[in-house]
């Protein structure tokens, strides 16, 4: 590059388009924000690797180790839960992914570009909800099938599976991938309100993975009460034909897409909640 | 301030230069008062890059993303063409690294990059803060000479400094704030004007016989350690004049303009006296901004 003596190019003259900014822009944005930088890159082949690879293992081994298995193991086996056992780590780099996609913008200080280019921050952060949310939706429930489909594969010959029409098998595996994305949101809502990754990821990975360990210092009556409303929990049983209700300590499951509706509105509480203190707090 | 010129935003460092110009941009909720920017409040410009650029003094940058993709992304929200993009990376010397990650570029690159940002949307007002900290000489006579440049075409320029030397190579007006308070808001040639006390300095081999001339007159001489003179209250050419009326051989004859820094120091101090004069502070109005371009 040349530094120093730089001619100086007459500007074209200016161009203002008609009318206002608005959504559309904003939204092609949010995608090029997304698909230029490497931790979205990344964070998408661990994506990979966690939903389907561990599908893939986990059926694998399933299938290998069948005849050790005992009656009571056969009875209960869930050959769509099983190869949707990858789901539970695709939670977690999901939710690494909502969090960077937010908390990159402030850690970077590239949100003062975004809002002086797009100063009404509730359409910011409703466009990055929609293309973060679609892009995450469109890659969850791709890799939640692909698990399936491959599991399935792997487990026939040895072991009972699944087939897509069997009652409760579609919801499963499609569920699974939109509980994915939905975390994935919450995520994002979380990087919102803490606007650090460090913290954000810290308090995500909290709600997910600590707060059901937590609650096993209270009463039992307690646990019962409140494990089903665990997002973990919500997730597991979505990803799953039947209800595991040993799996967490007990206690009655909601429905899965009860539990889903809940999932949904901690989010919107938190996106909302987001939204809100980025009107009101400097950039 | 007016388009068509520089205007120089000066303070000490923390007297809120950075933070006005967030107020400006919108980024920062003043505690009273407002800013417009022809005649509207940032949130209501309907394509704000076609109306403002900016360089804020910290980084706006993704260091992994690349300068076209930084650029590109704001072009998009502003409905601004690839073509567009590529123009002012070629105007701030940057289109060979485009494809580069900016987490890699130098301090100056990175500035460069900053401005092509500010220039995207062809803006009539461009605010710029601290452009030139941190440059080297060559960087920061590009800067200069940029904004020069982009005055000449029409626009608003308003630039923050704490470097008063930097301000007098660049700004026509300038606008002093200290301790968050507006102190002065005038032409840069009037400030130095104002202060310059019509000091010429004079190097002669007669200076003996010169010297009871000058007095003569009515201007005060004093000697000089390197063996001139300053003459104060008589302007050069009478200096000439006079010597020349007398056959007296004159080597340097230059009258001495106060340099911005002192216009500044002489400034803030009539200030501080006047307050303490005074012996009240006044509070002032916040202050409400108006840049039209």
């Amino acid at each position: 590059m040349t530094v120093g003596s730089q001619t100086l190019a007459t500007l074209p003259p200016p161009t203002v388009p008609e009318g206002h900014y608005g959504a559309l822009g904003q939204m092609r944005s949010e995608w090029t924000k997304m698909r230029s930088v490497r931790s979205t890159i990344w964070t998408l082949v661990v994506t990979v690797l966690a939903v389907v690879g561990i599908g893939i293992v986990a059926t694998a081994v399933t299938a290998a180790q069948w005849r050790q298995g005992g009656l009571i193991d056969h009875l209960t086996f869930d050959p769509t839960a099983r190869s949707l056992a990858g789901v539970f780590l695709g939670q977690i780099v999901i939710g690494v992914l909502g969090v960077l996609v937010m908390s990159a913008e402030y850690g970077t200080g590239t949100i003062r570009a975004t809002l002086s280019a797009i100063p009404n921050r509730p359409l910011v952060l409703a466009c990055k909800v929609i293309v973060f949310g679609v892009a995450a939706l469109l890659a969850s429930e791709i890799l939640t099938f692909a698990a399936f489909f491959i599991g399935q594969e792997l487990l026939k010959g040895t072991t009972p599976y699944a087939t897509i029409s069997q009652p409760g098998v579609l919801r499963a595996v499609a569920g699974a991938g939109l509980v994915l994305s939905v975390l994935g949101l919450f995520a994002l809502g979380i990087a919102t309100i803490i606007r650090h990754t460090a913290g954000a990821l810290a308090t995500y990975v909290g709600v997910l993975l600590v707060l059901p360990l937590i609650l096993q210092a209270f009463p039992v009556s307690f646990q019962h009460a409140t494990i089903r409303y665990m997002p973990l929990v919500i997730g597991e049983n979505m990803a799953a034909t039947r209800p595991d209700i040993h799996a967490f300590g007990g206690g009655t499951l909601l429905s899965p897409w009860v539990g889903f509706g809940v999932l949904c509105a901690y989010t919107v509480v938190v996106l909302v909640v987001g939204g809100v203190l980025m009107v009101r707090r400097d950039a | 301030m007016r388009p068509g010129q520089v205007t120089g935003f000066l303070g000490p460092n923390g007297s809120g230069k950075s933070t006005t110009m967030r107020m400006i941009m919108g980024l920062d909720a003043p505690d009273a008062g407002r800013v417009t920017i022809n005649g509207r409040p940032y949130s209501d410009l309907p394509w704000p890059l076609h109306e403002v650029g900016a360089l804020l003094e910290s980084k706006a940058i993704h260091p992994g993303r690349s300068a076209f993709n930084h650029l590109w992304l704001l072009a998009q929200t502003n409905r601004i063409g690839r073509r567009r993009v590529s123009e002012v990376l070629d105007l701030v010397g940057l289109s060979e690294v485009a494809r580069r990650r900016a987490g890699k570029f130098s301090l100056g690159m990175t500035q460069r990059l900053g401005i092509a940002a500010a220039l995207l949307g062809d803006p009539g007002v461009l605010l710029f803060d601290e452009p030139v900290n941190g440059l080297d000489p060559e960087g920061i006579l590009w800067v200069r000479n940029l904004l020069r440049w982009l005055a000449s075409q029409g626009r608003t320029v308003f630039v923050s400094s704490h470097l008063m030397s930097e301000m007098a190579l660049t700004a026509d007006h300038v606008v002093v704030i200290g301790r968050g308070r507006l102190i002065v808001d005038r032409p840069v040639a009037e400030l130095v004007t104002q202060s310059s006390g019509r000091v010429v300095k004079v190097r002669t081999p007669d200076a003996r016989r010169l010297h009871p001339l000058l007095q003569e007159v009515g201007a005060t001489v004093s000697t000089t350690s390197d063996g001139a003179i300053t003459v104060e209250g008589l302007a050069a050419e009478r200096i000439g004049d006079l010597a020349a009326e007398h056959g007296l051989r004159l080597h340097e004859l230059t009258p001495m303009t106060a340099s911005l820094e002192e216009a500044f120091m002489d400034l803030t101090r009539d200030s501080v006296e006047f307050r303490g004069a005074a012996g009240e502070t006044v509070e002032p109005e916040p202050p409400t901004m108006e840049a039209t371009g």
